[in-house]
């Protein structure tokens, strides 16, 4: 199709995604963090034993994704009347009319998403912690991870939850179900899993996947 | 500040801003994951007005119409974010009414005129802070998605406040707006391509130097 040499990538200098500054590349070692001088943004943050861990994390997180959508969540009481939720419920509240486009999208992002994300980093992870060749599609399927970073909810929904119970603590008795449990400490799993990956090092591993 | 940074633009290089690969100038796409490649995103500011622009429309809306239809025994009320937090405000829960005010309008709006200044300052070649600017960018990024905390509240309460004839939630049309408006600011940080504050100080040193 293309005649042409495909160009050569550069591996000495290591560049800032967010202010283009160059340096030289050296690797930090297990725990060290390296950042650009310039605009402090971290570039490369490797831990010891990370990809085992995420591998970990992310099995717990999908159990309780699962289980923490079917139990119920939150009981009400008041004056003998009693309702309890799921988050699915929760998730579904917008029924109807349009606001059934923000049901979905409420949906989507406290429960599908975190889950997909989850699941796309076992995917490239997995392969790349047991020293095999990355598994077909990885690079997409890391991609899609990192895209939909910032749209993956769980735990602002967790301190949603909070202010909502705040809110209706004079009103009504209000307990907590099992899902309750469950979710709080799937948000703590979420968080850990997002801090303990090294961008650079998965991109890195994924290189060998072409050629 | 440890003296001056090279630039990959300077240097002939262009970087990958997702996996942060390093090509020479005028490769067009990554090749290790396949992003488009350029120097500095010229329709990022374009891209940034335009999300910008339907967010602000949506939050008009979202603050004329009322967010929380609440039927108990006798009254129907339908309440707007500032009008609920302003009675919650002379029922004397100052507290959780200023949490409100400060969560649904006071960061919405910062993050309004945050982007804005942003996109000004890199058109008019501003050379102010260029880590405060950073820092503004990055807090905005960070803060953008817990806004979606006031949909989550309102998803929690409709589900969950359902005691027959006792109280009811329902949501109103404005946590639509609202939840739109989130995500087109959030879309809007997004876009907006930070290189572009750095490059400023690149040639303010640059003339600095020559002259």
């Amino acid at each position: 199709m293309d005649a042409r040499l495909p160009p050569t990538p550069r591996d000495d200098p290591i560049v800032c995604p967010h202010c283009d500054a160059v340096y030289t590349l050296k690797r930090p070692s297990a725990g060290q963090r390296a950042v650009c001088a310039r605009c402090h943004t971290p570039l490369i943050t490797p831990r010891k034993k990370a990809g085992l861990q995420i591998i970990a994390v992310s099995l717990a997180v999908v159990v309780l994704v699962i289980a923490a959508t079917v139990f119920p969540f939150l009981t009400i009481k008041a004056a003998g009347v009693q309702n309890s939720v799921s988050i699915l419920d929760a998730a579904l509240a917008f029924s109807d009319g349009w606001l059934i486009v923000l049901s979905l999208s409420t949906a989507a992002l406290i429960i599908f998403v975190p889950l997909l994300r989850v699941l796309l980093s076992l995917y490239v992870l997995i392969p790349v912690v047991l020293d095999r060749m990355p598994a077909k599609g990885s690079r997409q399927a890391f991609r899609l991870a990192e895209a939909l970073r910032p749209w993956s909810m769980a735990e602002i929904f967790a301190i949603g939850c909070a202010v909502a119970l705040v809110k209706i603590t004079d009103l009504a008795d209000v307990s907590f179900g099992p899902a309750f449990w469950m979710f709080s400490a799937l948000v703590v799993l979420v968080v850990a899993q997002d801090s303990f990956m090294c961008r650079w090092s998965v991109w890195k591993s994924l290189e060998g996947l072409r050629k | 500040m440890s003296g001056y940074v090279k630039t990959a633009r300077e240097m002939g290089l262009v970087s990958c801003t997702r996996c942060t690969k390093v090509w020479p100038a005028g490769t067009e796409t990554c090749g290790r994951c396949g992003k488009k490649l350029v120097s500095r995103d010229r329709k990022s500011l374009q891209r940034v007005w335009a999300w910008w622009l339907v967010g602000v429309m949506c939050y008009i809306p979202a603050n004329l119409y009322p967010m929380l239809v609440t039927r108990t025994l006798f009254t129907t009320e339908q309440s707007t974010i500032i009008g609920g937090a302003v009675e919650l405000l002379t029922h004397g829960a100052v507290g959780v009414s200023l949490i409100i005010l400060f969560a649904s309008v006071a960061i919405p709006v910062g993050k309004f005129i945050a982007i804005a200044y942003l996109a000004i300052s890199v058109q008019r070649r501003s050379a102010a802070s260029y880590e405060t600017r950073q820092i503004t960018y990055e807090v905005v990024e960070y803060i953008g998605r817990w806004s979606m905390i006031d949909i989550f509240v309102v998803a929690i309460l409709s589900s969950l406040v359902q005691l027959n004839t006792i109280a009811a939630i329902q949501p109103g049309i404005a946590s639509l707006f609202f939840a739109l408006s989130v995500v087109f600011t959030m879309l809007s940080a997004q876009s907006f391509d930070t290189r572009l504050i750095w490059d400023v100080q690149g040639a303010a040193k640059g003339e600095a130097g020559n002259g």
